[in-house]
């Protein structure tokens, strides 16, 4: 095997019609990244993905999965498994005999490791009954154990945990984690931010069939910048000391006795506490807000109009909350 | 990984057997394909006398069990064994669309052609199954019914019992080449379709429609290159001597509805996007 990269997509191009579901796609997703392509539903997730495993063709660009193309021959996905959408089997067969059909299709000795997968998304009980009855949580667990089967390098996600309950979402990252921790490469696609963050250590965020970003998950966080609530003993004077103090910008929350703000450094923060502790306006809390990296996502893939929608969205739900007679 | 021993259409070829094995329409096809017969030759047991007089071999039916499965095959020809190769052959492409399947077994180590002709191979293996098991039921109920006697020939020789019961094994092999060839449109439908259903009555449409093509005046003519006169190619056989030019233009006939059949099926299924399921 040569040293290209597990997955790497240039110019990627998929029309249906008017309709541009891949619009101009790179990404690069280097050898042992777990990678995640995050994006609202819609976005053109599973048609990339549906491209990286040959089941369509490109309108225009390029897919090379370890320096191969997918569509040429299915000899690309050596070392390459995952699903698309909800993995799907034959109904009328069972768990296990689903996995000795696919296992005989990948040749090899995959036959021999059907005990194994089944024991590694513990689905061993269930192994004998039809899929046809089996749930979705499932479902899901048996597309990854027949992924599993081709002892991948490279392991093509697509929302792994979607549709799952906490239980079950739980325990497929945790599945994930240690797949990645084995030495696999994983690309996952998502629509969920907390998944991603858990999970990635990079990531490509998708709107639209356009990349809007790709790079590190740290460095994202590092441009969302990191925001901070405080609560004081003294909420005017408080606001004060922030609206004056170096290095603290946009104060808000009036009335609520929490302030928010964005330090331009943890120098500036230090300052700050500092000078609210002068002013007498002691901290009862002063702690950094998560939410930041999830209002970048939502300007990233939403835009600014459909953001307001939201926002508004938002505020008619609080207004009948609040009007409710209790 | 490299080294890799690739699998080849043989095992595709015996899971596709499997898949039909744990189907219900495939023993719903063979159940016909074996009653058929049976409910035809306690017919022929029941009413001493008569019989399908006005078709070869239709009179012979109460004095030779060997004269039962030549009727069932020229009865069968219009519409039964058409729909019962259908059933199957129009599915085997479909279903897979039908139950998501394609992107499961596409992205494993087999290419789509390898896997295009371990269905045609599928379907061809179930369709000859059906021909086998209707031959074979009808000539048994027959000889029960009518008894192991010799058969009067097209030509009007007498021919012995065992010979004649080559004979019907012949035409069952002759018989199978227009099966073949509804076999091929039924995959191009399946796979054209996506839909089961669709691919099955389109398959039928097809093959009743090519029969009524020849009361049209004027395309009389064209009667001897349709695909439904190929299904009366084994009556060369019971003619003394052999008459080979039906079977040889069956032959050639059947290929030219087969193979731009399988050609074209085969194209749509390399090119297409699978994007459901």
């Amino acid at each position: 095997m040569t040293d290209a990269p597990p997955v790497e997509v240039r110019g990627l191009v998929k029309t249906y019609g008017e309709i541009t579901a891949v619009d101009h796609v790179d990404l690069t997703v280097r050898r042992g990244d777990v990678f995640g392509y995050l994006g609202p539903n819609g976005a053109g997730k599973t048609t990339s993905l549906r491209m990286m495993l040959g089941l369509i063709r490109p309108t225009a660009g390029t897919v090379r999965v370890f320096g191969r193309d997918p569509q040429l021959s299915v000899r690309a996905l050596e070392g390459v498994a995952g699903f698309v959408e909800a993995p799907r089997f034959y109904p009328y067969l069972d768990g296990r005999t689903n996995l000795r059909l696919l296992a005989a299709l990948d040749g090899d000795d995959a036959p021999r490791r059907i005990d194994e997968v089944l024991e590694v998304v513990e689905l061993t009980d269930r192994g004998g009954d039809k899929v046809g009855g089996y749930s979705h949580g499932m479902r899901q667990r048996l597309g990854l154990a027949a992924a599993l089967l081709r002892r991948p390098k490279l392991l093509l996600l697509d929302e792994p945990a979607t549709g799952l309950d906490p239980g079950g979402m739980r325990d497929m990252r945790r599945l994930i984690r240690r797949l990645a921790d084995d030495g696999i490469t994983v690309l996952l696609s998502s629509h969920l931010l907390a998944e991603v963050e858990e999970l990635c250590n990079r990531v490509a965020i998708v709107r639209k069939g356009r990349i809007v970003y790709e790079g590190e998950l740290e460095d994202l966080r590092r441009t969302a910048g990191v925001s901070y609530r405080l609560r004081t003993v003294d909420d005017e004077r408080a606001r004060r000391v922030c609206a004056a103090q170096p290095g603290i910008e946009s104060t808000d929350g009036a009335g609520t006795g929490v302030i928010t703000f964005q330090p331009a450094d943890d120098q500036a923060l230090a300052q700050l506490s500092l000078a609210l502790t002068e002013a007498g306006a002691l901290i009862l809390e002063l702690a950094p807000r998560s939410a930041t990296l999830e209002d970048l996502f939502f300007e990233l893939t939403e835009g600014d109009g459909d953001r307001e929608l939201a926002a508004a969205h938002v505020d008619a739900a609080a207004r009948i909350v609040e009007e409710a007679p209790s | 990984m490299s080294a890799a021993r690739t699998p080849g259409v043989g095992t595709i070829y015996r899971w596709e057997l499997r898949k039909l094995r744990s189907q219900k329409r495939t023993y719903l096809g063979l159940g016909a394909a074996a009653l058929v017969p049976i409910i035809f030759a306690v017919a022929v047991a029941a009413q001493p006398g008569g019989g399908p007089e006005d078709v070869p071999f239709g009179r012979y039916i109460h004095s030779t069990g060997l004269a039962i499965p030549l009727v069932l095959l020229l009865f069968g020809s219009i519409w039964l064994f058409p729909l019962i190769t259908a059933l199957v052959a129009g599915d085997i492409v479909a279903a897979e669309d039908h139950n998501g399947t394609l992107k499961t077994i596409l992205t494993r180590s087999v290419e789509r052609g390898q896997i295009f002709i371990a269905k045609m191979l599928a379907a061809f293996s179930y369709a000859a199954l059906a021909i086998l098991v209707t031959g074979t039921v009808a000539t048994v109920a027959g000889v029960i019914v009518s008894g192991f006697h010799p058969i009067t020939s097209l030509s009007g020789t007498q021919v012995s019992a065992s010979h004649g019961l080559g004979l019907v094994a012949a035409s069952l092999g002759v018989y199978l080449l227009p099966i073949i060839a509804v076999a091929c449109i039924g995959l191009l439908f399946s796979t054209l379709f996506r839909n089961s259903a669709a691919a099955i009555v389109g398959t039928l449409m097809f093959s009743l429609l090519l029969q009524l093509l020849t009361i049209i005046p004027g395309l009389g003519g064209l009667q001897p290159y349709l695909l439904s006169t190929q299904f009366n190619a084994w009556q060369g056989f019971l003619r003394t001597p052999v008459d080979w030019e039906p079977i040889v233009r069956a032959t050639w006939v059947c290929a030219f509805y087969a193979i731009p059949s399988l050609v074209a099926g085969m194209i749509v299924f390399l090119r297409r996007d699978v994007a459901g399921g």
